[in-house]
């Protein structure tokens, strides 16, 4: 407790300030941030899972739409050859050019959809045949579709190499035709089912594919599907249970070293399964894009705030140091005129009470002088030391009141009364009176003055004391230092103040004294030339009028004292000040 | 020539036992008094021509008594001693009605010039005021 509290006292203005503001930066910072953050994370929940169901929700549209595709198109094909079946009787279609122009109308009207029509009879045998292969009399006893077609009326295959030993598949439907039954069945061309489902393409990494229900790929493998957690990715799109129509989506899927999206659905009243898979970087890149956007605006708005308050607050302190500095300067010269107070209040004090024990003692010497005078003491031997000693207490005594009276004038001035005073005026007759000093001295008198200065409410005596002051400083330091001896008086108007210099190229002060010239009793004058409260008498009567009173000075060169007093212009309140001046007395 | 009769009031035994010994010393009718009320006690019997009056007096402010001096007998010629040099102007003391104002320590010669002149102008006053009576 007890070294927290010298530790904070130890801390000088500045040093608090700075703290201060440096913890109020960071909790504006972490004020303002906190809320930033907040608002970000919770819009950006938001958009993002309400922009995710979106794309979710096209996606499946768009595979919910390619499934019906290609389930119409198989559908389609399937109608075509049940139409087929239908509409002629097996004698005509076991005649194979029948065939062919049937096989011709439908590739022209399918766009090559169909690669061949063969006609196959209970046991197995292709009894007609139209198309590329030469596949008349074919066997077909241990086909799986052949099995399979013979079990249903109509039956789409998986995709198989066949006889021909290239991938393909089928459609087949069951004629009944005089108690027998025969199976039409058509080979679908690959290439242009494949081309179906290879069409559809999503951004640069989505593609579909289709897998029958033993997970054999009825597509080409175009893009090199690998295996899922040690299985094949296709064993794995069909372990996942479908419900009838919908698309199943499965997101986040780590796949070859990336995460991948799918999105599934059953085809061929559900032997197939078209799988959709892209990665999801790439099916939710604008949505990554706007969540990074999101990042960078949100990372650079906060940096914008704290360079922000960081700037704030540099200028703060800057402002702070200042007006700390301002502060040390008005306390310095609260302490300097506080100084010159009490020096003057105590002088003032002293001088009241000394005159009376000096004027008994001066009585006691008056009086042994008066007793000297009789008889008795006439022939004494030491009688003219006795007058002598006496006559010196009494001058020492006189002396002390001079003194006092010196002392006294540094309390309160001869006459304060302020009335229009003219500089000019003032500085001009305190020249003519010095003339004389200054032509002992050798020393040039040369005035500036500004033409038509105001009038100012001062008092003559005291001005008249501070110039004189001045005066005879600027010619004991021309003194014996230069044989050409200068004083400069400028007076000038400067806005409401009047500034007064007196320039001399004297000896100049040195460093370490000029900080004390106004401090009361501070002299460089010999013992018994001055009192040293010259220029403190200037400058409380410059401070009481509301001026100030500089020194500059260079050793060698000479010195310069600059005065500037306000204006008190006389309507206003002019009476008031000079009542302030009264009371401060 | 009579004597010149002068009252010397000062708080201040010290000063007026020394003082009034010197003035006595110089042909002077002196008589020194350290109170207010003792003054006003001698002056029902005893009327100076001059009254040296200090202004630092306990129990009354100088220039009130001077009022009431000036107000008791204003013949009587009053000379202000003061060491308190800034506690009434000379310009003041004789607007006031004193006759002059000196400041201690005071050179003796000076102060015996000072009742001269003021016991000189009582008797030209005085002087005056019977001829024009007659």
């Amino acid at each position: 407790m007890n070294t927290t509290e010298n530790n904070s006292k130890k801390l000088t203005g500045l040093e608090y300030y700075r703290l201060f503001i440096k913890k109020m930066v960071i909790l504006l910072v972490i004020f303002s941030l906190v809320p930033i953050f907040m608002i970000n994370t919770v819009l950006r929940h938001y958009f993002l899972s309400s922009y995710s169901a979106k794309v979710m929700e096209h996606m499946t549209e768009l595979i919910q739409k390619h499934k019906q595709n290609i389930d119409n198109f198989l559908q389609e094909r399937l109608n075509n050859i049940r139409a087929l079946a239908s509409s002629y009787t097996i004698e005509q279609l076991t005649n194979e050019d029948f065939l062919l122009k049937h096989l011709g109308i439908l590739q022209t009207e399918y766009d090559n959809a169909f690669v061949d029509i063969g006609v196959v009879d209970k046991s197995g045998k292709q009894i007609a045949y139209a198309g590329k292969y030469k596949l008349v009399s074919a066997d077909y006893k241990d086909s799986t579709w052949f099995n399979q077609a013979l079990k249903s009326k109509y039956y789409i295959s998986d995709v198989f190499l066949g006889l021909r030993g290239q991938p393909h598949f089928i459609v087949a439907v069951k004629k009944q035709c005089n108690n027998k039954e025969y199976i039409i069945r058509a080979t679908i061309n690959f290439d242009t089912f494949n081309a179906m489902v290879e069409k559809i393409r999503i951004g640069a990494t989505g593609f579909a594919f289709i897998v029958n229900k033993s997970g054999q790929l009825q597509t080409r493998n175009m893009y090199n599907l690998q295996t899922i957690n040690g299985s094949s990715v296709l064993d794995f799109l069909n372990k996942i249970d479908l419900e009838k129509e919908e698309v199943h989506a499965v997101q986040h899927l780590q796949y070859r070293g990336k995460e991948f999206i799918f999105f599934i659905i059953s085809l061929k009243g559900g032997q197939w399964r078209l799988v959709f898979q892209q990665e999801q970087g790439d099916a939710f890149s604008e949505l990554y894009k706007a969540r990074q956007m999101g990042i960078i605006i949100l990372l650079l708005g906060s940096l914008g705030v704290i360079l922000i308050y960081y700037l704030m607050s540099r200028k703060m302190i800057r402002f702070i140091e200042q007006s700390e500095q301002q502060r040390e300067k008005m306390n310095e010269q609260l302490i300097e005129s506080g100084k010159l107070a009490s020096i003057g209040e105590l002088a003032a004090g002293i001088a009241h009470e000394i005159n009376n024990p000096v004027a008994i003692m001066v009585e006691e010497a008056g009086w042994i002088q008066d007793l000297l005078k009789e008889e008795d003491f006439k022939e004494s031997e030491n009688l003219q030391e006795f007058t002598r000693s006496l006559l010196q207490i009494k001058l020492q005594g006189m002396r002390c009141k001079d003194i006092t009276f010196k002392l006294l004038s540094f309390a309160r001035k001869t006459d304060p009364r302020a009335v229009k005073t003219q500089i000019n005026d003032l500085i001009e007759e305190i020249v003519k009176l010095s003339k004389q000093r200054a032509k002992y001295s050798h020393v040039e008198i040369k005035t500036e003055f500004e033409e038509g200065l105001p009038e100012m409410m001062a008092s003559p005596s005291e001005l008249q004391q501070v110039f004189l002051n001045l005066f005879n400083n600027a010619i004991d330091a021309i003194g014996t230092a230069n044989d050409e001896g200068l004083v400069t008086i400028v007076t000038k108007r400067s806005g409401d103040t009047v500034l007064i210099s007196f320039s001399d190229n004297g000896q100049g002060i040195p460093k370490a004294n000029i900080a004390r010239i106004f401090d009361p009793f501070f002299t460089t004058k010999p013992i018994g030339k001055g009192t040293g409260i010259g220029l403190s008498i200037c400058h409380g009567i410059i401070k009481k009028l509301g001026g100030d009173i500089n020194v500059s000075s260079e050793v060698g060169i000479g010195t310069t004292f600059e005065l500037s007093i306000p204006l008190f212009l006389e309507s206003d309140g002019g009476i008031q000040t000079i009542k302030e001046f009264e009371e401060r007395l | 020539m009579s004597k010149i009769k002068v009252m010397l009031i000062d708080d201040e035994l010290e000063f007026t036992s020394i003082f009034s010994e010197r003035l006595i010393l110089r042909n002077l009718d002196v008589v020194a008094v350290n109170k207010v009320e003792d003054a006003f006690t001698k002056l029902r019997v005893w009327l100076p021509d001059v009254i040296l009056l200090d202004l630092k007096m306990p129990g009354m402010n100088g220039i009130e008594m001077l009022k009431i001096l000036r107000k008791f007998d204003p013949t009587i010629e009053i000379i202000i001693i003061t060491g308190h040099a800034l506690g009434l102007d000379k310009e003041e003391a004789l607007r006031m009605g004193a006759f002059d104002r000196l400041l201690k320590p005071m050179d003796i010669n000076e102060v015996i010039k000072t009742i001269e002149q003021a016991y000189n102008k009582k008797n030209l006053e005085q002087r005056f005021l019977k001829t024009n009576k007659i």
